[in-house]
């Protein structure tokens, strides 16, 4: 494909945030976004660290996009992105040591996160380092978005507060089993439930 | 408690208690992917399952002889001692992908209509969380900080019951699945959400298996001591 036919780098960036929304709309990555989602301080923190490394990876893997063999990319893709995780790793390690205690496996796991790879395979491996950071700048700001909308809910619920700070009234009586795994999948599945009925609402006025 | 007991417990805490996708969240693709007929959830939990074990035992020995501060193969032939453990996540990704890549050519090899009907989930399983997870839980009890060392065999047991609790999750799942089929579901549930939602009632239904290794672990007590 040639290059002019592929979406600009403003496309790029505006189509991650919604129309192409990583969680909602590709169902990729959602390890992260039913597991880190207890919290919003931890779901905050998890979505940088995927933006940083989708940042690194789609850059490196555009800058060399011309030297990739079909057979090989992907390994090459991972190895990248292994690269990247280690070092975002070892830097929370030394400095958020308390949250990267909290994320636990989950921060290593972003190197099989399969939005990371969708991202190098679809757009950096096919275009120019602009249009890849503005991708990788998209998606990530639709991935946070998705996993904060999850997360404030879940903690809203579950525990009352946001990011720690009481917002419920006292004598809310926290539903635990927000915070708890199967609280991820009814919050996921109600709200892409909330979305297709969004979507079913627009479609049907506009056909009226 | 005796080696036998720590090796059920773990792998019963794998299985169930602690069950890679409902409690873990690791391995989600395929179980929304392939988790429409039962036959093929049964044949993807069980590539997964062996691509667990080999990765397991491989990354155990690869983190015993060679990653942990200290290693004996670096510090030989350094002279000193060594430690390697930043290289853990790069090594590890080369050591799954080398597990995909043999079970891949095994079942095109032996059982080409299964390898048909993998389609792209096979070359996927690379990409599974459920198999780095493994390694990343076995290599957290080798070495450095870990209080209690594991051995190979505790390695096997955590890979053998973790593979069979995705197995045996994706199995449910898709059961439920066929029949959801033939149900009346709301228009804004048809597809994900549906399945998002019955995933958590099965969560639910796991999180009753919470405390249950202490049973075991009382069980074993009582027959041990006379």
């Amino acid at each position: 494909m040639s290059e002019s036919s592929l979406p600009t780098p403003g496309e790029r960036f505006v189509n991650g945030v919604l129309p192409e929304n990583p969680v909602f709309r590709q169902l990729l990555g959602l390890c992260p976004v039913l597991a880190v989602t207890a919290t919003l301080a931890s779901a905050l923190t998890m979505s940088f660290a995927v933006a940083v490394v989708l940042l690194g990876a789609n850059v490196v893997v555009s800058l060399i996009r011309g030297w990739l063999r079909p057979h090989l990319r992907i390994v090459v893709f991972t190895l990248t992105i292994a690269g990247f995780v280690t070092l975002v790793d070892k830097t929370m390690a030394a400095f958020l040591y308390p949250m990267s205690k909290e994320l636990g496996p989950y921060l290593p796991l972003i190197i099989v996160n399969c939005i990371i790879i969708c991202r190098c395979e679809v757009c950096a491996s096919k275009q120019g380092v602009g249009a890849a950071a503005a991708d990788a700048l998209g998606q990530s700001l639709g991935f946070t978005l998705a996993l904060c909308a999850i997360a404030s809910v879940r903690e809203l619920l579950g525990a009352g507060t946001l990011l720690g700070f009481q917002v419920m009234p006292a004598a809310w009586p926290e539903w635990v089993v927000m915070i708890l795994p199967p609280g991820a999948f009814f919050t996921f599945g109600l709200l892409m439930a909330l979305l297709s009925v969004i979507q079913l609402h627009r479609e049907h006025r506009r056909v009226v | 408690m005796d080696t036998l007991g720590e090796i059920l417990m773990i792998a019963f805490g794998a299985a169930l208690i602690h069950n890679f996708v409902l409690h873990y969240f690791v391995g989600i693709c395929p179980f929304i992917g392939v988790s429409r007929r039962v036959d093929l959830a049964f044949s993807m939990g069980c590539a997964v399952t062996f691509v667990v074990c080999v990765a397991s035992v491989l990354s155990w020995t690869l983190t015993t002889w060679v990653l942990q501060p200290g290693a004996p193969i670096p510090s030989f032939i350094a002279g000193r001692d060594t430690d390697l453990t930043i290289l853990t996540y790069l090594s590890y990704i080369v050591v799954i992908a080398a597990s995909v890549q043999f079970v891949e050519l095994y079942i095109r090899r032996y059982h080409p209509p299964l390898y048909k009907s993998f389609g792209v989930y096979l070359p996927l399983i690379t990409t599974n969380c459920a198999i780095l997870f493994a390694c990343l839980e076995i290599s957290k009890h080798v070495g450095g900080t870990a209080t209690d060392a594991w051995g190979l065999h505790h390695a096997l047991a955590l890979a053998l019951g973790g593979g069979i609790g995705f197995t045996l999750a994706l199995v449910l799942m898709s059961g439920i699945r066929q029949e959801l089929d033939l149900c009346d579901i709301p228009r804004p549930f048809v597809g994900i959400p549906v399945v998002m939602v019955v995933g958590g009632i099965l969560a639910l239904a796991f999180l009753g298996f919470t405390g249950s290794d202490q049973g075991l672990v009382d069980a074993f007590a009582k027959g041990g001591t006379p």
